[in-house]
């Protein structure tokens, strides 16, 4: 079952989503329709993750529009090995680095810092200013729209590879192989990526949502 | 962040370094006596454990960011490209 959804709703409430092999099979046969639901699928998806790569919204659309057409040029090189969704970022993280003034620009290494600053810990290394509460906060939130805009913000804010990464995994769910085969780098800078990157928007998190003293 | 220098040390963690160890213990990237070492302390830890259920936290609130919505304008522009691909056949 490669399929990324059940191919039947089991509680009823909601139809069967197509499979992303069934939609593919649609517009190859010529079925616009098919392809819509495809784009409509992964757009959004893509878009988000052109964004990090390039300067501005028009070359981010750009990209994802060449995107879709070496999709369809590649469809027949498309063994179905790959999710097609992984296959997508792949082809995307391509074209967005070849256009990409971000990248050039970008640093190569994770920056080196501690994930917890130093000043948070005593001589021996426990904790003095320990972690403020905040999961609960988080979880009742009402405005869930402006927790949802300060997530969106922290991750914006991270440096260039860690926003990938954290885009890719945490965001969009690949697994770890999926990233380091879609950003072409080794399974150890992956986590290390991902570990600044989560420890920042934690930071974030707790500086907005945290308790009391603030 | 260096894991193996970590492994060096046989004495119990300290909170400094277990923050930093938290990204491998989710990945399933320690060996198995930093893992105990790791867990032997959180057992211990409020702290730590907490930190831990933050970094739990801040994965899942990421895993509901949705991406916007197709516009209009890029629905008609892909249309056009998949019609000339087909056209192009």
């Amino acid at each position: 079952m490669g399929a990324p959804r059940p191919a039947v709703a089991t509680d009823g409430t909601l139809p069967a989503m197509e499979s992303d092999a069934e939609l593919l099979r649609r517009l190859r046969a010529g079925d616009e329709r098919g392809f819509v639901t495809l784009v409509e699928r992964y757009n959004g998806s893509m878009l988000r993750l052109a964004l990090s790569f390039v300067p501005s919204r028009a070359i981010a659309e750009e990209v994802v529009q060449d995107t879709w057409l070496a999709v369809l040029r590649g469809l027949a090189a498309f063994e179905g090995r790959s999710s097609l969704k992984t296959w997508l970022f792949t082809i995307l993280v391509n074209r967005a680095r070849t256009a990409g003034v971000r990248e050039s620009r970008s640093f190569p290494v994770a920056d080196a810092g501690p994930v917890v600053d130093a000043s948070r810990f005593g001589p021996g290394g426990a904790w003095v200013t320990p972690p403020e509460h905040w999961i609960e906060e988080a979880e009742s939130r009402v405005d869930a729209l402006k927790l949802t805009g300060l997530l969106r913000g922290a991750i914006e804010g991270l440096p260039g590879r860690q926003r990938e990464v954290v885009l890719l995994r945490d965001v969009e769910g690949l697994t770890s192989a999926e990233v380091c085969s879609v950003l072409s780098i080794s399974e150890a800078n992956q986590r290390v990526l991902l570990h600044r990157g989560r420890g920042k928007l934690r930071s974030v998190l707790e500086a907005e949502l945290g308790g009391g003293s603030r | 962040m260096n894991i193996s220098l970590l492994g060096v040390f046989r004495r119990d963690l300290v909170c400094q370094q277990v923050v930093e160890m938290v990204t491998a213990y989710l990945e399933d990237g320690l060996s198995r006596s930093d893992r105990r070492r790791l867990e032997k302390h959180l057992a211990g830890c409020p702290l730590c454990t907490e930190y831990l259920a933050q970094i739990r936290e801040t994965i899942r609130l990421a895993g509901q960011l949705t991406p916007e919505d197709l516009s209009p304008e890029m629905r008609s522009d892909l249309t056009e490209v998949y019609r000339r691909w087909l056209a192009d056949g």
